[in-house]
């Protein structure tokens, strides 16, 4: 499903502040493949996700989704494909224009014709929105009209979270998107992530800085330090190993304790 | 107050108001819509009025608004392309625009700094004929806005005016959506300065002539009308802000118009806009001072100087 082969990327190449965010980065998922990914503070994590996104462009390597070459694809052309969640719940909705609005744009992913560009939201739409939404069990199915300025954290990560998958993607990334919430909102995000994931059968990558989850949750785990992958656990591997074997595993792998003071306070 | 309002005063307020309700709108689509100051308001102003004044004296007075609209469609390509395209700041882009169109808008006008439409058949003159009585120049500007009005509602409304809105509000979730932005942007100021190029052309048949500083301060005064409306009517659904705008440039013209009979000199009506754009945006900002002021001097007076009760 996704290929990253080779993947290399400095930030600010030839000044002070000089980053190789990536090294030579290999990465291969499966169809339906669940991995999460670890790592500490300024491991590439996010940059691998940049990289598959395209918020910017690789300098080595090549990015290749279901045997599509995107490595120089524009990022608005290859989101039609890849749902991209972050850990700040305001950065997937417009605050100023309603519920239905932000749903309806999230449709638009789905049309290739370009009629539908002139095309009004109308009450099949509604109806299709209400249905979406009735699942959240957030009651935003009658606050359809509302700005989305109106809701709560919680409540726009879920709402972000219909969007990217309300036409299922190729690949779905979750950048730490249950971290600014709090526990019980997290947890019910968390659940409806995975509800969707599995009814749609998505291929997901997910960062996360929780050792428990990132056990818990999918087929995979990914360790990450200084722009490589230095452990991909995969199914029976995965499911023996506990918080403590990992984190002896980094520190073998990485020659360094595991410096992420987030996994700290939360292991 | 009946000395300040006679009813032909209201009248032409109201009928200015109309005309330039169209840039307020034009700078409702920049301005409160995509986020960007579109500093080409100006140029593109006296743009559609040269333009409209040249082909209303070659005799096709509706064709002569359309060309104005099509000339600021072009203007605002050129803005949004610098911009989307060229990579500049697009603040830039408008003053960059704004310089280069004083010179076509001298050209357009065969190299003359203004033109004179007197006997030339108009839109008004039209509706003269048609209609008669004194209300026929009201009636054209409100049928004007009414369309252009219901027009651009509408089309906000559809998925593309949706992907604008979208665009000004989070960049983020606009890519996210498989929307490219740079041609949101290129849309949204193509629109905006249509109705720019409109309402110098309108406003070009409505006093006949056409001068090349016409448009000078156009933003300041479409940004007053603008910033009256929304505070006044607030925010909403998307016709009602548009209602809101257009109500806006009508008191804002009446505000003019109060100050013209106060005896302010005709001269002084830039400085007055300038002040009430700077007044209504600190407004806001200034109301929050005071409340927190107030609540210091309260805790002052409570605890005393030295903090304690």
């Amino acid at each position: 499903m996704l290929d990253m082969i080779h993947v290399s990327k400095t930030f600010h190449p030839g000044t002070v502040n000089e980053k190789k965010a990536l090294r030579d980065l290999s990465l291969h998922l499966d169809d339906g493949d669940f991995a999460t990914i670890v790592g500490s503070n300024g491991a590439g994590k996010s940059t691998t996700f940049n990289a598959i996104t395209g918020a910017f462009y690789i300098d080595e390597g090549r990015v290749l989704l279901d045997g599509e070459d995107i490595t120089y694809q524009k990022e608005y052309v290859r989101s039609r494909v890849i749902g991209h969640l972050f850990q700040d719940p305001l950065k997937g909705t417009a605050p100023h224009m309603t519920i239905e609005e932000n749903l309806s744009l999230a449709y638009l992913r789905a049309s290739k014709n370009r009629r539908a560009f002139f095309s009004h939201i109308n009450s099949a739409d509604k109806a299709r929105f209400r249905e979406h939404l009735a699942q959240l069990d957030m009651g935003l199915e009658d606050r359809m009209k509302e700005p989305v300025g109106l809701l709560s954290g919680g409540q726009r990560q879920a709402l972000t979270l219909l969007m990217a998958t309300v036409v299922t993607p190729k690949i779905l990334l979750l950048d730490e998107h249950t971290a600014a919430l709090d526990p019980a909102t997290a947890e019910k995000v968390l659940g409806l992530t995975k509800k969707i994931i599995a009814e749609h059968h998505i291929t997901c990558l997910m960062v996360t800085h929780n050792m428990h989850q990132a056990l818990e949750l999918g087929n995979r785990v990914i360790m990450m330090d200084s722009g490589k992958i230095i452990l991909d656990l995969k199914e029976e591997e995965k499911r023996n190993i506990t918080v403590e074997d990992l984190l002896e595993r980094f520190r073998i792998q990485a020659g360094k304790q595991l410096d992420n003071d987030r996994i700290l306070m939360s292991t | 107050m009946a000395s300040i309002f006679t009813l032909s005063i209201a009248q032409s307020a109201l009928e200015l108001g109309c005309i330039y309700s169209l840039v307020a709108l034009a700078l409702f689509v920049s301005f409160s819509i995509l986020n960007i100051a579109d500093l080409s308001t100006d140029g593109c102003f006296t743009l559609g009025c040269a333009v409209c004044a040249m082909v209303t004296i070659a005799g096709h007075p509706v064709l002569a608004l359309l060309a104005a609209m099509l000339a600021g469609v072009c203007s605002g390509f050129v803005t949004a392309f610098l911009q989307t395209r060229m990579g500049i700041e697009s603040i830039l882009a408008g003053i960059i625009v704004n310089t280069g169109l004083y010179t076509i808008n001298i050209a357009v006008m065969g190299f003359s700094s203004n033109v004179n439409l007197f006997n030339c058949k108009t839109i008004f003159s039209m509706a003269k004929e048609a209609i008669g009585g004194i209300w026929y120049k009201l009636l054209v500007a409100l049928v004007i806005v009414a369309i252009i009005g219901i027009l651009l509602a509408l089309f906000l409304n559809t998925r593309l005016g949706l992907s604008i809105r979208a665009t000004g509000d989070n960049a983020d979730m606009v890519k996210a959506s498989s929307i490219n932005p740079a041609f949101t942007i290129t849309v949204g100021l193509c629109v905006s300065n249509a109705l720019t190029g409109l309402s110098g052309g309108v406003l070009a048949q409505y006093q006949k002539s056409c001068d090349i500083n016409l448009g000078t301060g156009m933003v300041t005064i479409a940004l007053a009308s603008l910033i009256i409306g929304e505070t006044l009517i607030g925010k909403g659904s998307v016709m009602r802000r548009v209602i809101g705008v257009i109500l806006g440039s009508c008191l804002y013209r009446f505000i003019v118009a109060v100050a013209l009979r106060l005896n302010v000199p005709a001269e002084c009506l830039k400085l007055v806009s300038a002040i009430i754009v700077a007044v209504a945006i600190a407004f806001p900002y200034l109301k929050k001072k005071v409340a927190f002021f107030k609540q210091k001097t309260a805790a002052g007076s409570k605890y005393g100087k030295g903090g304690k009760a």
